[in-house]
């Protein structure tokens, strides 16, 4: 078992940021392990940002410490960060390869070695030819393969991605996405803060979810996704609906039933302490059945489910106020 | 240290390749070398189409008698003056004058008849000639003696000389004094408006393209700031001499071809006056050389001039031009940082243009009084010292008064980057939103 202190690249303790008005963060706590894809979640406001923003030292908290490599987070780390900001753009006025030239420097390349890798990463994505134009004449998406080409450039052992498939078509979205796993092969962590719950289940290993400047919930998708089961299952078979009904009304609960020619689907909660075997054995004998399997909940529904169950008590207390 | 000039660096390079620099840059010198060279030529050139006159005299009390000059000739004619009109078109006079007999009472108006508007110098020149014989006229009438009356009148000429505190005498000449610190009070006031809104602008540029976030990963907001005014400052000292050198490459290489064959001593001494301004130095040393050339007017500016101590002008010039523009830049780049586009900066700009515009309007009062105690104040306080103190130089000014001035305008160059500093931060990631002064007041506040 590796010592989990070796594991862990970044983390954040007992965070506090306030601003005049508001508390942007409240005690939010966060660790990173290394060579993880990290998805930061949270609905719009929630204090993502601010966090980012924080890990980034453009910002301060109030209070809380971070540590880098289990060092105190100091300036000497801001080139082993690569940041892509999800409020993006480029000097419109700029040469994209001057720019780009420009941006590595700011992260500490020196100019020959920044201008050896951008001709590399120019060509696979099939940019180059934009080398000498100016930014603003550049469609949307390729300027957004600029900024991750820069994020990037300087192989950072910690990649900060705020949003980084917003712009992109299906297409380029999928480079994107290729790009992220293989920096991750090579060694890098990413931090992922997206709405996009579907790539969240695709690239994510861990995730913490912030919801009204807290954390609410964090851990692995995998079990993050298994606690939050509610011991539902499809069942596909063929034979009579009702007749199926029947034999299964004590132990299970019908969500849902769907017929597709003569195959009929059906979506069960078990209910009390029933097997899907209890079930299967009720209702063998009227159906036959055709396969079984348990569906587990997407990010998309425990998201939805942990920011409305916040949002419902906050609107209940607010009611008896 | 290495970043803070890669961002000057940037800075500097895209506005100086930018064409409206270039343009400016080459148009500059010529408006300016234009603004020295036309009044000369104005001065120089022989004058419009000689006027050809005819006089209808009444009064019989003219005739042949108004002096000719070489762009007015007089014609008398025994015609009335009805006929005169009737027939104006088929002669070829420009104009008619018209003397009735009453004139010398005052009862009867001349009048000036005309094909095209004469200049303003020709009527002038009719109008006092006419009074001027009318008035000698009443004096012979009244037996005075034409020459009592003239002996009568004393020209002085008034020198000023400023005892020094060693008691040693300067002679100085407050025109020479009020222009050069008119010129430079001036030359400060526009290059803190033209570069600090161009600090500005830079910044609502960043803020608005959205890249400032990816910067500021990578830097601190102090050092963006600072390189950008710096890079701006560069830039702008950079069009400062190119202007300069340009102007007077462009005067020299015109002012022979323009004027060669005019009358030389008027013209040396056209040139003298404008030059006097510019380059005093090398003037004095031509002034040894051919005393002769120059009328007493002359020699005294350059008096005046020999006892300005221009060494130290220079020095401070570039003093409050620097710090001055570091000063009002911050500022600028605080409201760049504030607002989301250039149409939001009014309101917050008020305080800013307030007191330049003060001090370079006080500028004028100031010349006349540059040792009141208000030119005094305001060559104390920083916001309003580069423009004053720079009037004021020229006219002598006490050292400690300099020293206080000086440290006092450091003083506010730290306190309004410190200021500007903490405003910048905040605002460059604050979008959309209205921003009001309480909310730059809480952004002071804030923790890193």
């Amino acid at each position: 078992m590796p010592n989990i202190k070796f594991m862990e690249i970044f983390s954040a303790k007992n965070i506090v940021k306030r601003y005049a008005s508001h508390t942007a963060l409240d005690d939010v706590s966060i660790s990173i392990s290394k060579q993880n894809v990290f998805g930061l979640l949270g609905p719009n406001g929630a204090g993502k940002t601010s966090l980012i923003r924080i890990m980034n030292q453009i910002t301060g908290p109030d209070s809380g410490e971070l540590f880098f490599e289990g060092e105190k987070l100091n300036q000497n780390h801001i080139s082993q960060i690569g940041y892509l900001p999800e409020e993006r753009g480029l000097y419109k006025k700029m040469e994209v390869g001057e720019q780009a030239l420009y941006l590595a420097q700011l992260k500490g390349m020196k100019r020959a070695e920044a201008m050896m890798k951008l001709k590399e990463w120019f060509e696979k994505f099939e940019i180059t030819a934009w080398w000498k134009k100016k930014v603003e004449e550049l469609s949307k998406g390729m300027q957004q393969k600029v900024q991750f080409i820069v994020t990037v450039l300087h192989e950072p052992k910690l990649l900060i991605l705020d949003e980084p498939f917003s712009g992109f078509d299906p297409i380029n979205a999928n480079i994107i996405k290729n790009e992220i796993l293989r920096l991750k092969v090579n060694g890098s962590t990413i931090l992922l803060s997206t709405h996009n719950m579907e790539s969240v289940e695709e690239l994510c290993d861990e995730i913490a979810l912030i919801n009204k400047s807290k954390k609410i919930l964090d851990g692995s998708v995998k079990d993050i996704r298994k606690t939050y089961r509610s011991n539902t299952y499809e069942i596909e078979f063929k034979g009579n609906m009702l007749g199926f009904t029947t034999a299964m009304w004590a132990g299970a609960k019908l969500l849902d039933q769907r017929q597709d020619g003569e195959i009929n689907r059906v979506k069960v909660q078990l209910l009390g302490s029933n097997t899907p075997n209890d079930l299967l054995q009720s209702v063998m004998r009227v159906s036959e059945i055709q396969g079984l399997h348990e569906i587990i909940p997407t990010m998309n529904d425990i998201f939805i489910a942990k920011v409305g169950e916040g949002n419902s008590v906050e609107a209940q207390t607010s009611l008896t106020e | 240290m290495n970043k803070i000039f890669l961002i000057i660096q940037r800075e500097y390079l895209t506005r100086v390749k930018k064409k409206s620099f270039i343009i400016m840059t080459i148009l500059g010198p010529l408006l300016m070398s234009t603004l020295l060279i036309v009044p000369v030529w104005l001065a120089m050139r022989d004058h419009e189409e000689p006027q050809k006159i005819e006089v209808v005299d009444d009064s019989f009390l003219f005739r042949d008698s108004i002096p000719q000059s070489k762009n007015v000739k007089f014609i008398y004619s025994e015609i009335t003056i009805d006929k005169a009109q009737e027939d104006f078109y088929q002669t070829d006079f420009t104009g008619i004058l018209h003397i009735p007999s009453n004139v010398i009472t005052g009862g009867g108006a001349v009048k000036f008849y005309y094909k095209e508007q004469p200049g303003m110098a020709v009527e002038e020149y009719i109008k006092s000639n006419i009074e001027e014989m009318i008035y000698n006229f009443k004096l012979q009438k009244s037996n005075v003696d034409l020459k009592t009356i003239r002996n009568a009148h004393t020209s002085i000429n008034l020198i000023t000389e400023k005892i020094t505190e060693t008691g040693s005498t300067e002679r100085t000449s407050t025109g020479v004094q009020m222009t050069m610190g008119f010129i430079l009070g001036l030359l400060i006031y526009m290059f803190i408006f033209l570069y600090g809104a161009q600090v500005m602008r830079g910044v609502i540029e960043e803020k608005t393209s959205r890249i400032v976030e990816v910067i500021i990963s990578s830097v601190r907001p102090f050092q963006l700031m600072m390189g950008k005014i710096i890079g701006v400052a560069l830039v702008g000292l950079t069009q400062f001499l190119l202007w300069l050198v340009l102007t007077f490459s462009i005067y020299t290489a015109v002012q022979p071809v323009l004027f060669s064959g005019v009358n030389k001593e008027k013209l040396q001494k056209e040139m003298v006056k404008e030059e006097v301004f510019k380059q005093g130095a090398n003037l004095q040393a031509l002034k040894m050389d051919k005393p002769g050339l120059y009328d007493n007017k002359t020699y005294e500016a350059f008096d005046a001039f020999k006892s300005i101590d221009f060494v130290s002008i220079i020095l401070c010039f570039l003093f409050y031009f620097l710090v001055g523009y570091l000063m009002y830049s911050a500022l600028f780049a605080a409201i760049g940082a504030a607002v989301d586009a250039e149409t939001d900066t009014q309101q917050f700009m008020l305080p800013i243009t307030i007191p330049l515009v003060l001090s370079f309007v006080m500028a004028q009062t100031i010349m006349q009084e540059p040792s009141s105690s208000l030119a005094f104040w305001f060559s104390i306080i920083p916001l309003t010292s580069p423009v004053i103190m720079m009037v004021r130089l020229p006219f002598g000014v006490p050292i400690w008064e300099l020293a206080l001035s000086m440290s006092m305008l450091v003083l506010g160059f730290i306190f309004t980057t410190w200021l500007a500093a903490r405003i910048y931060r905040t605002g460059i990631l604050m979008y959309g939103k209205k921003v009001s002064y309480k909310e730059l007041w809480k952004w002071l506040f804030y923790k890193g």
